[in-house]
């Protein structure tokens, strides 16, 4: 009752018109179904959830015949690659040796001490660079005995600070060095400083620079990038609209087919296990008595088998023949020992379900075990049952994952998530997008279950209705 | 009580023996044998090296073998390190594992009980929702993520403070298990943040709590006495299922941050068909869990009388 005063007027005291359709139901009667789906409308977060999913289906099946590419096909060019636009890369012709310039009329070992050494001047490269090779020349230091060249990534601050040591040049005279070694299309900084042959001077130079990415003729010939491309060409290499992995493979296509065997495993696995739980969880409880005592018994031994220890067990133990993925073993070991959660679920569903009055009336009508349990029990437990399936789902991805993970899980080549997921973490400093790409495809799928999974628990629960 | 705990037992050396038996037969199943590993050897050293470790018998032959020799509490001698008891491995890896795992259990409770009263409290205001989409978070991220990204985190709180503050991998001081301890227990403090959440609302609507409000006593004390004691209750029920998802997930952990657990030797093992180790970790693991099963039940009774042990 509210508070205020409520003015009553004449016509709160007029009787009503009697209509004659006053007990009519006005709206239209629903199902136990049609409810739940409009409940779960409601739900935003569910319903975002289930476009997710969706989306995450068309990526893994309609993806592929979108995006051809192999995903075995190793880009050896662009291994590593950060996700990002096409690139531009140089034709060069095939390597050729380059001999470093060496100045006769110096004496090739110097005559001053370290300390006395001067800093090389005229640092330069002798040609553009590129990632084929790098040439340095710098003008001969005077009384040096030889020079050290280092190779940084960020300025170097310090003689402390100059980086990778590339070489020692032995000898006075020759003023010049070409590096090869893994050269990125990145800013380097190369530092020389001239020695006496065995000790460093204290002062160096240093020199910017940031090679041109480059591909041989051979290459770009027979990666067929362009028709006819010759030499100082430039031309667009393959693209990788999400990078590359540690072998130049391209990430969106393993990321296409990683999805395929995390979902293969992810719904196929509790679908089965979900299957078999209902019917053994059912059977047990329908049936009872001692019989039922010993079919749970025996579930509960199961639950009791540490699970990841007997997942790798029971993996190893079905075996992988040469060229499987091992897929299979895995699913069937998942379902092996993840099925009496459902079962023992079933199990109570049904027995309460058997003493409800309905089931009692159907049976006095004269209807069959059969007809009872298609037509009263089983559909009573589905709503159970769906929710089990929709968490189970995150389990077996995150098994399938970890398995991957710790290098049990799907063989090489094909990749799963888990396993790229694996492959990420060793380069995760250096090249992080290789493990974010599938770590985040996980987290999210994961997620979108899970949510879905709340929004139809809430949905199918009737005691839900009117709480949050 | 005495009956109730005795049953228990009884049923978890079943149980024990159930694990045992299933281990033993799906190692079995496995192709190949652990001497297969070797080079190439002739017959009858072969035939010798077999004869050593009894696999001429018949398998009924080692079952019966290696029951006897458990239960006189020894796993023999691990196939491919040379000359070390079972014993000795589990000896000296378990506990490794095990202070990670407690660890890991002791930050989860402590934080899911606390972020879950903190989410009853603020229910649908903002640090609920915050706390709850963290959660969803923390139960959707696999572990080896988060404990990629907590090593990686290290690595850069280390260089931004320029010393080591936490060591980024190894074991061996408090400092080292600190990290790896936080992100093993991430998950099962989501977890257990969600279900004291909605402990705390299912206990708000008891009746007990409506007399205390009646009877005038302050909101901290119906919080403290009433509420958040009674909450806690269906916590601990999962804590034992749960000690046992954690130590066997400690895998992934000791695995990023490089610790010497017994799970590594587990893997390394099966890859290897180490008969013995396999066997011997698997069953000390399988009764480790089930007897922390049966402790958490039988502490279950102790802190709610409600709960009739004797059923």
């Amino acid at each position: 009752m509210s508070e205020q005063s409520h003015k009553f007027t004449q016509l709160d005291f007029a009787p009503l018109d009697h209509r004659e359709d006053h007990e009519s139901i006005a709206r239209p009667s629903l199902s136990y179904w049609q409810d739940a789906w409009r409940r779960l409308k409601q739900n935003t977060r569910a319903i975002i959830s289930m476009y997710i999913l969706i989306a995450l289906a068309l990526f893994t099946m309609a993806g592929p015949l979108l995006w051809q590419v192999d995903a075995s096909r190793q880009d050896l060019n662009q291994t590593s690659q950060a996700p990002g636009f096409v690139r531009q890369a140089l034709i060069v012709p095939a390597y050729k040796r380059w001999a470093a310039p060496v100045d006769q009329a110096i004496p090739k070992y110097g005559d001053l001490l370290p300390e006395e050494l001067a800093s090389a001047q005229g640092l330069t490269a002798a040609e553009p660079p590129n990632t084929q090779t790098v040439r340095l020349i710098w003008e001969p230091v005077p009384g040096a005995g030889g020079y050290s060249i280092y190779r940084n990534t960020r300025p170097p601050t310090s003689m402390q600070d100059l980086g990778l040591p590339l070489s020692s040049v032995d000898t006075g005279n020759k003023h010049g060095y070409e590096d090869r070694l893994n050269l990125k299309a990145e800013e380097y900084f190369y530092s020389v400083v001239a020695t006496d042959g065995f000790d460093e001077a204290a002062v160096f130079s240093t020199l910017q620079l940031r090679p041109q990415l480059a591909i041989t003729h051979k290459d770009a010939l027979e990666r067929d990038l362009s028709n006819n491309p010759q030499p100082g060409d430039e031309v667009s290499l393959a693209f990788h609209p999400l990078g590359t992995d540690y072998l130049g493979r391209d990430m969106l296509a393993r990321l296409m087919e990683g999805a395929r065997v995390s979902l293969f495993i992810g719904v196929l696995a509790p679908l089965a296990f979900v299957i078999f739980g209902v019917a053994y969880g059912g059977f047990a409880g329908y049936v009872g008595g001692s019989i039922d005592n010993i079919l749970m018994r025996f579930a509960d031994f199961v639950v009791a088998l540490p699970f990841l220890l007997f997942m790798i067990l029971f993996k190893i133990a079905f075996g992988i023949g040469p060229g499987e993925s091992g897929i299979i073993p895995m699913l069937v070991a998942l379902v092996l020992l993840s099925w009496p959660a459902t079962a023992r679920l079933v199990r109570g569903q049904v027995l309460q379900i058997r003493e409800q009055g309905y089931i009692d009336a159907a049976r006095l009508m004269g209807a069959s075990n059969h007809y009872l349990i298609a037509r009263h029990i089983l559909p009573n437990t589905m709503g159970v049952v769906l929710v089990t399936l929709t968490f189970a789902v995150p389990m077996a991805i995150f098994t399938e994952a970890f398995l991957s993970f710790i290098g049990m899980g799907v063989a090489p080549p094909t990749p799963s998530w888990g396993s790229m997921c694996n492959a990420g973490v060793k380069t995760m400093l250096a090249h992080p997008h290789e493990l974010i790409l599938p770590a985040v495809l996980i987290s999210i799928t994961v997620l979108a279950f899970n949510l879905f999974g709340d929004g139809l628990t809430e949905a199918l629960d009737a005691r839900m209705r009117g709480r949050e | 009580m005495i009956r109730y705990t005795a049953k228990r037992i009884l049923s978890g050396i079943v149980t024990i023996w159930f694990i045992t038996t299933a281990t033993f037969l799906a190692m079995h199943a496995v192709p190949g044998d652990p001497l297969m590993n070797d080079k190439a050897v002739s017959e009858e050293i072969r035939r010798n090296l077999e004869a050593r470790y009894g696999l001429d018998k018949p398998l009924s032959k080692q079952y019966v073998i290696f029951i006897s020799n458990m239960l006189k509490g020894d796993f023999g001698i691990s196939f491919t390190q040379q000359n070390r008891r079972v014993n000795d491995i589990i000896r000296e890896h378990f506990p490794v594992s095990a202070i990670l795992g407690i660890l890991a259990v002791v930050i989860a409770a402590l934080g899911g009980m606390l972020w879950g009263a903190l989410t009853a409290l603020y229910r649908n205001r903002l640090p609920d929702i915050t706390i709850m989409f963290l959660v969803i978070l923390g139960i959707s991220v696999p572990g080896f993520v988060f404990a990629a990204t907590g090593q990686l985190a290290l690595v850069h709180l280390n260089a931004m403070v320029g010393t080591t503050v936490l060591p980024v991998a190894g074991w061996g001081t408090f400092t080292h298990m600190l990290m790896p301890a936080l992100v093993l227990g991430l998950g099962t403090m989501a977890l257990l943040t969600r279900l004291m959440r909605t402990s705390m609302i299912d206990v708000m609507g008891e009746d007990y709590i409506r007399t205390a409000h009646a009877k005038g006593l302050s909101a901290q004390r119906i919080f403290l006495r009433h509420q958040l004691r009674n909450a806690i209750l269906p916590v601990v029920t999962v804590l034992g299922p749960q000690i046992a998802a954690i130590t066997t997930g400690g895998f992934v952990v000791e695995y990023v941050f490089a610790i010497p657990g017994l799970g590594r030797y587990f893997v390394q093992a099966v890859q290897q068909l180490d008969y013995t180790v396999i066997m011997g970790t698997t069953v000390f693991y399988g009764a480790f869990l089930v007897l922390m099963v049966i402790l958490v039940d039988i502490l279950y009774g102790l802190i709610d009388p409600r709960v009739r042990l004797s059923t």
